[in-house]
């Protein structure tokens, strides 16, 4: 809750003179200086957030608004007798999507089940333990996720990597956020819907699936879009794990797999002077960021227009 | 229940009479559901600890045996030369710590003003809103920063640095380094970190100004105090431990941060002097590690990067959990 | 229906708090009995044992015996959730489902114990409303949000969800503390009508009300904050009121204290 405390700040109008001019004017001169700084700031931090997006929006919105973009994968370039000004990126958007969706199919429910358990169920040590290791989990570097799945994928098993690879790195990283959500989500469920639900003899789980969770489905859903958007955009695991490939790949459990990100990574060395590379790279940066934006605020108004009731 | 309309529920419930019975084995109460459900979550919860006991353990056994080859000692020797199996941390524990203290300096205040402005200052229709656009900060992908300070902002910095290097460069922080062209410096990616961090530390900052009390608050107006007087007494003094744990976990975010740091800073060749100056290249452990990514191969040169994440996964460790001890602690105060 | 609940030296405890001490006493079937008292006399905490809901707050637990006709509620093989199925509760504040329709709020206890039966459920929709005076108030809109409706009504719709799973006690928990007069008088008249079918156990802070509705009074007491409640007296609420036999009831009525 914010508290306007301008309405009750008292006004040195003329009516209260004699107490205005009770304040030395250094007094107001120091307030005043406070007040401007401080819009200030506000003011300055959107300067990089217009600048971003007027950068990649005028860079990159053209190669996107053409149907290629989204058509066409980029087999053969770099092969003898094909256009190499293929700009197409269907391949990383989907790439970008399977891994994004793999991750979210096993993160969602770890991280559901495991604020049911902190809210519901979690006394003691435990319950402790895993909030600090929750809290642990979402300060992890994203490197250091991509080096641990690498040490066990390929270092310790020497398995092929994958798609599903790079998902599982990101599960680290979408969990923290889904959890602490959806936790914040299941508190401000009344206990009183509880209690109702048990005195009709209704058993604790069932209490908790239909009862809990529905009422706070939409905060859920909200956290869970949250967490997609932040995976989605994630790009250190994949420079790790995830083999570019020019192609389609739309198995998550064999072979390369592109990503925007792995995209952008690839065609930026070639883009001086290689209008075509340059086009890729900003038309993925460009997607790259309207995805997540537009996940990020479908999840946001979600999240207001749904508020839990009690 | 004989009823009116003669339905019953006779039909429907195991028990002849319609009445569970007050005894059993609880199949019919849902007890076996009860014991798997808290199964399954007492099981998720498990396995986030895993998680993080497993990341520490693999990252450890598989970093012991590069670091028992290292011909350097590993903590104090700057040369990272992994075909000569050189591993030394030095100097990318600098440029980690340098970018990310450069960027906590910077985004700090800022943050500690925009939470005053979201909280204390912006009118009620606008803070919402104001608040939404910070945090939109956080949703731009790293990669982006990192495009975005390599190409559009390190060409216009490199002016900028190089006048404070004119004026200031008596400091040896602000020393003027050759070879590293374009502006893109530790200073530089402390300063797109700093862009990064500033959403994280702006909500916990504004979570812990908006619980300062409105009695304090009001008691300090009444006393005739001008708002930022106000602010002084009654919000700053209470927000103080918030700001510091977020400060905490704004540096860890910097610490682990990777494409943007790959991108817009530029490696030093081999065997470069050891300089202050934030107008150096350098590899952060997250941009080193990225960077060899492609080259990797198990075996000892992997261990050696692996080893290098392990020390990051030990400072954010360290800097997180040290950010909620403070956290708890405040809590343990005004509860 | 209707049974008869027997307490013998009941202790209440939350964690190492002795919540409660020593009660001993009998609901008689199809009456109603009301327990007063001031505030923090551990009333509501003694209600919430005999459907063992206290032992949904952590460290809530019981010393004694509580029998239901002649089934120990607290006998090593009884599962809580089907004493809840035969004990039902009315809480202080009305509390239907918020993601659920007037319709669906009824039918929750069924629907959540596996009834599945569309005819069973229609007919048990319309037979709990109108038990609960609610039905011609709702008929035209039981798929509209149950939240809609006024306090009062909400209220009706909680008894209404209650006596749908066919309780044979019926606990209310001052279910008028948070109505207005009018809704007020309505919950009464219905609680006079429903103790033809349930054994019902009011706890209220209103002496009127307990006068009005209630067969029997137990009034309870405590000797000071920090100390466990008692049970003073019970006996037919003709003779609390007007003649008790302890001087703290006969205070407390008489609005000496409390």
């Amino acid at each position: 809750m914010s508290i306007d405390t301008k309405e009750i700040a008292p006004a040195p109008t003329g009516d209260l003179g004699g107490l205005a001019q009770g304040r030395s004017g250094l007094r107001t001169l120091k307030n005043s200086i406070a007040g401007v700084v401080i819009w200030g700031a506000f003011l300055i931090a959107l300067i990089p957030l217009g600048w971003i997006l007027w950068t990649v929006l005028s860079r990159g919105l053209s190669p996107m608004l053409d149907a290629t973009w989204w058509q066409k994968d980029q087999s053969g370039v770099g092969a003898p007798g094909f256009d190499h000004n293929v700009r197409g990126a269907r391949h990383a958007i989907v790439g970008t999507l399977m891994i994004a969706l793999g991750t979210s199919v096993i993160a969602i429910p770890i991280a559901v089940m495991t604020a049911i358990y902190l809210v519901e169920y979690g006394r003691g040590g435990a319950a402790r333990a895993i909030s600090f290791m929750v809290d642990i989990l979402s300060g992890v570097p994203s490197i250091v996720a991509g080096l641990f799945i690498y040490a066990i994928w390929v270092t310790f098993f020497g398995w092929q990597l994958n798609g599903f690879g790079s998902s599982l790195a990101l599960v680290l990283l979408m969990v923290p956020v889904v959890c602490r959500s959806t936790e914040e989500m299941l508190k401000l469920v009344p206990n009183e819907l509880r209690e109702a639900s048990y005195a009709l003899g209704v058993p604790k789980w069932k209490t908790i699936v239909k009862v809990v969770l529905p009422t706070s489905f939409s905060g859920i859903v909200t956290g869970s879009l949250l967490g997609f958007a932040r995976v989605a955009g994630e790009t250190a695991p994949l420079l790790i794990l995830a083999q570019y490939s020019q192609f389609l790949n739309q198995n998550l459990f064999s072979g390369n797999i592109a990503a925007l990100p792995t995209l952008i990574n690839t065609n930026l060395p070639n883009m001086a002077g290689d209008p075509v590379s340059a086009d890729r790279v900003w038309g993925a940066a460009c997607t790259l960021i309207l995805l997540v934006l537009v996940i990020n605020l479908i999840g946001r108004l979600i999240g207001h227009f749904t508020k839990v009731k009690g | 229940m004989s009823s009116s309309t003669g339905a019953s529920l006779a039909d429907e419930l195991p028990d002849p009479d319609g009445r569970p019975p007050l005894r059993g084995d609880g199949a019919g109460t849902g007890r076996r559901g009860d014991r798997l459900f808290a199964g399954a979550a007492t099981g998720s919860g498990l396995i986030v600890i895993a998680m993080v006991v497993l990341v520490g353990l693999f990252l450890l056994f598989q970093a012991i045996p590069a670091i028992g080859e290292d011909k350097v000692n590993f903590l104090t020797s700057r040369q990272w030369q992994v075909s000569a199996r050189k591993f030394g941390i030095v100097q990318m524990l600098w440029t980690t710590v340098a970018t990310s203290v450069v960027a906590l300096v910077i985004a700090v205040p800022f943050a500690v003003a925009i939470a005053l402005f979201l909280t204390q200052y912006a009118p009620k229709w606008l803070s919402g809103a104001a608040a939404s656009l910070i945090d939109l900060l956080a949703a731009v992908p790293s990669i982006v920063y990192g495009l975005w300070g390599y190409f559009i902002v390190a060409p216009k910095f490199e002016h900028v640095q190089s006048w404070i290097s004119d004026v200031f460069g008596w400091i040896p922080l602000f020393d003027r380094v050759g070879g590293v062209g374009g502006g893109t410096t530790i200073f530089l990616a402390g300063i797109v970190l700093s862009i990064m961090v500033l959403p994280i530390v702006t909500a916990l900052t504004r979570e812990v100004f908006n619980q300062a009390p409105m009695a304090h608050r009001e008691a300090a107006l009444a006393l005739g105090a001008t708002k930022w007087e106000m602010i002084r007494t009654a919000v700053l003094p209470f927000g103080k431990t918030g700001i510091i744990s977020a400060t905490m976990l704004g540096l860890g975010r910097a610490l682990g941060e990777t494409v943007a740091v790959l991108y817009i800073l530029s490696s030093l060749p081999e065997g470069s002097k050891w300089t202050w100056s934030l107008f150096n290249g350098g590899d952060t452990f997250a941009s080193k590690i990225a960077n060899s990514a492609s080259e990797f191969t198990p075996g000892l040169g992997t261990g050696a990067y692996v080893a290098a994440g392990l020390v990051l996964f030990v400072l954010t460790f360290l800097v997180n959990a040290l950010a909620r001890v403070v956290i708890e602690r405040k809590k343990a105060f005004t509860e | 229906m209707g049974k008869r609940i027997d307490v013998k030296d009941l202790n209440v405890f939350y964690s190492d708090f002795k919540a409660v001490e020593g009660v001993t006493m009998t609901v008689e079937p199809r009456s109603v009995t009301a327990f007063i008292g001031p505030s923090g006399c551990g009333k509501s905490t003694f209600l919430r044992t005999l459907n063992r809901m206290h032992e949904v707050t952590p460290g809530g637990r019981v010393e004694g015996k509580v029998m239901l006709d002649d089934e120990d509620l607290y006998a090593a093989s009884v599962d809580p959730v089907a004493v809840r199925r035969t004990v039902g509760m009315v809480f202080q504040r009305p509390n239907p489902f918020p993601t659920m329709s007037i319709r669906d709020n009824v039918i929750a206890g069924l629907r959540l114990n596996g009834v599945k039966n569309k005819k069973v459920l229609d007919q048990k929709v319309e037979e709990s409303l109108v038990g609960a005076n609610l039905w011609n108030e709702v008929k035209d809109r039981l798929s509209k949000p149950g939240a809609g409706l006024s306090g009062g009504q909400q209220q009706r719709l909680c008894i209404a969800r209650a006596i749908a799973v066919e309780p044979q006690v019926l606990l209310m928990d001052e279910p008028c503390s948070a109505l207005d007069p009018i809704s007020t008088l309505a919950i009464e008249d219905l609680v006079t009508q429903l103790k033809e079918q349930f054994t019902i156990v009011i706890v209220t802070h209103n002496m009127q009300q307990a006068a009005r509705v209630s067969d029997r009074t137990a009034f309870f007491n405590l000797e000071a904050t920090g100390k466990p409640g008692n049970l003073i007296e019970m006996d037919d609420t003709q003779q609390i009121f007007n003649n008790p036999s302890k001087k703290a009831t006969e205070d407390y009525i008489s609005g000496r204290f409390g």
